[in-house]
């Protein structure tokens, strides 16, 4: 896939760097609205829209926003966006707005959508930004949407807001409040590093690990290099 | 001695501990379940033979969980080693008397699995596996988990009653006759086991001690009641406190070394029970208490360290 191509940030966002589940950006509403299947999607996709467009508006405005004051900069796009989808939701879909509450205001200071204004929009063309932030913001509504799939269904029995039999009798409420948000994202971490792992040992290619000490300083300038054999093994491989 | 001095010697050099013992692991854990004997015994006696099987369902399921996940990781079996057990038989002894088996199944697998092997086994928990899968029972099932009510017990626990300002019989909560969860109720039977324990060295007095007495002085101070007798008589011997002190907050893995980590350790126990006890809105609150004191036991490690062997305070200059 070419760089900065469509299909490439879209693959990007979802799967090989996905904001919650790779990069772990937007802790807060993952944990905090993922309650059920719903409210999962309902603020995935709010939050694709402020990204997809908040990186498009910074990408076009780039070459115009001085760099010492890019932040401010950046917030203004973004809570203009956010204010948008902010009114929108509330008058035409009044449930799921109570429901998320304060956390659709709060998508202004998301880390996802800083970070893609800062790591991406800021120094690239605004096809590439706007399909980075569709990315982005899709792998977020798939993350978020999985974590409250499991939690509803083993913490309230119920699928998409529909309960399975009397199943609400035997499930651990526990995994719809705090505690089970932890539970159920570092289990999904946890499995994707794993499968992550398996598919790229039968690929037999690995992403090259640059060595270094503790303190960061790269094995292959440091001083210490002929007498230290920490190195060994990693380039033996 | 003329001989071994000639005698030419291979001294290995490895890293510490160095103290040869017949004390194992095993050995410990098999004390602790000889130990919890006379309360599980005499929980079973005083709330039927279902309690029999709540806690054969929790022990074994313990165990089992430990053995899957080991096999299906990969990892050495460790359920020799008897700690899985105890961990099920102290969860078993903080189960009401009415918990459906599948409850059980759930508490210790969460317990051994969740709270015990996903840190790296016995060693690396950070908090007990058992109170913290009673935390993740009560949490999730608050309803079954506080359904004290038997054939022979209809009432809440002796707790709740104080709470509710009704009267109670402080001699039968020393005996244990009384509803609560199956292993907490007799006082008598859980100091017969903590004394086996202590006469073999494997818990001392001091986060025992410290924990009773704080909360005693703390419920003195804000009980509301002074140091009222019968309130007081009944607090100590209400609840989950005396199998809390002396069974869950002495594990080895999640309480301080040192005797002064162990004394702030005790104290921490014993406000925060007081203060759940007399300033919550429910009746008990030993498991929170411990648990909490469990997330705080790397702090006080830093403040009261291991000096290492031979340390010596520096001398203090002396002024000419």
């Amino acid at each position: 896939m070419k760089e900065g191509s469509a299909a490439e940030r879209l693959y990007n966002g979802l799967i090989k760097e996905n904001p919650t589940l790779v990069i772990v950006l937007g802790m807060c509403p993952t944990l905090a609205v993922t309650t059920s299947a719903m409210n999962g999607i309902g603020m995935g996709l709010s939050t694709t829209v402020v990204l997809a467009l908040s990186n498009l508006f910074i990408s076009l405005l780039r070459n115009i926003i001085p760099d010492k004051i890019r932040i401010p900069a950046f917030i203004v796009i973004i809570a203009t966006f956010v204010t948008m989808v902010d009114m929108l939701m509330e008058g035409f879909t009044p449930a799921l707005y109570t429901q998320l509450g304060i956390y659709i205001p709060l998508i202004v200071v998301n880390c996802i959508i800083l970070g893609r204004a800062e790591a991406y929009a800021y120094s690239n063309g605004p096809a590439s930004s706007f399909f980075d932030g569709v990315g982005m913001g899709l792998g977020f509504t798939c993350a978020i949407t999985l974590i409250g799939f499991i939690r509803e269904l083993i913490g309230s029995g119920a699928v998409f807001g529909m309960p399975l039999g009397n199943l609400s009798d035997f499930t651990p409420t526990i995994f719809v409040m705090a505690p089970g948000a932890f539970f159920v994202l570092a289990t999904i971490i946890a499995v994707r590093a794993k499968i992550i792992d398996n598919i790229e040992k039968k690929k037999g290619e690995r992403l090259p690990v640059k060595h270094t000490d503790e303190d960061g300083i790269d094995c292959a300038t440091c001083s210490a290099r002929a007498t230290c054999s920490g190195h060994m093994g990693t380039e033996q491989q | 001695m003329a001989e071994e001095k000639t005698e030419k010697r291979m001294l290995s050099v490895t890293a510490n501990p160095h103290v040869r013992d017949s004390i194992t692991t095993q050995k410990i854990m098999l004390y602790v379940i000889i130990a919890l004997l006379p309360a599980t015994f005499f929980g079973i006696w005083n709330f039927g033979v279902y309690s029999l099987v709540i806690v054969i369902a929790t022990v074994a399921s313990a165990v089992l969980s430990e053995y899957l996940y080991e096999k299906l990781l990969h990892l050495p079996i460790t359920i020799s080693d008897c700690s899985a057990a105890v961990t099920g038989l102290l969860l078993a002894l903080n189960m009401p008397p009415t918990a459906p088996i599948w409850m059980c199944i759930l508490g210790s697998a969460f317990a051994i699995i969740v709270v015990k092997m996903l840190f790296g086994g016995l060693g690396q928990n950070f908090m007990n596996p058992a109170l913290g899968a009673r935390c993740f029972l009560l949490i999730s099932f608050a309803g079954r988990m506080t359904n004290f009510a038997t054939d022979t017990y209809t009432g809440p626990t002796p707790l709740a009653m104080i709470k509710n300002g009704e009267t109670i019989n402080t001699f039968t909560m020393v005996l244990g006759r009384e509803s609560g969860t199956i292993g907490e109720t007799s006082v008598i039977a859980i100091v017969i086991g903590a004394c086996f324990l202590i006469l073999m060295g494997v818990i001392d007095l001091k986060i025992p001690g410290s924990y009773i007495v704080s909360f005693a002085l703390f419920y003195i101070l804000f009980g509301g009641h002074g140091a009222n007798p019968y309130y007081l008589t009944a607090h100590l011997a209400g609840g989950g406190l005396m199998l809390g002190a002396f069974f869950m907050a002495t594990d080895y893995v999640t309480s301080p070394i040192t005797t002064k980590g162990k004394i702030i350790f005790g104290v921490i126990l014993g406000i925060l029970t007081g203060v759940f006890r007399i300033f919550a809105s429910g009746a008990e609150g030993v498991s929170y208490a411990i648990i909490i004191g469990n997330l705080l036991v790397p702090l006080i490690e830093r403040y009261a360290p291991l000096k290492c062997f031979g340390y010596r305070k520096p001398e203090k200059e002396v002024k000419a």
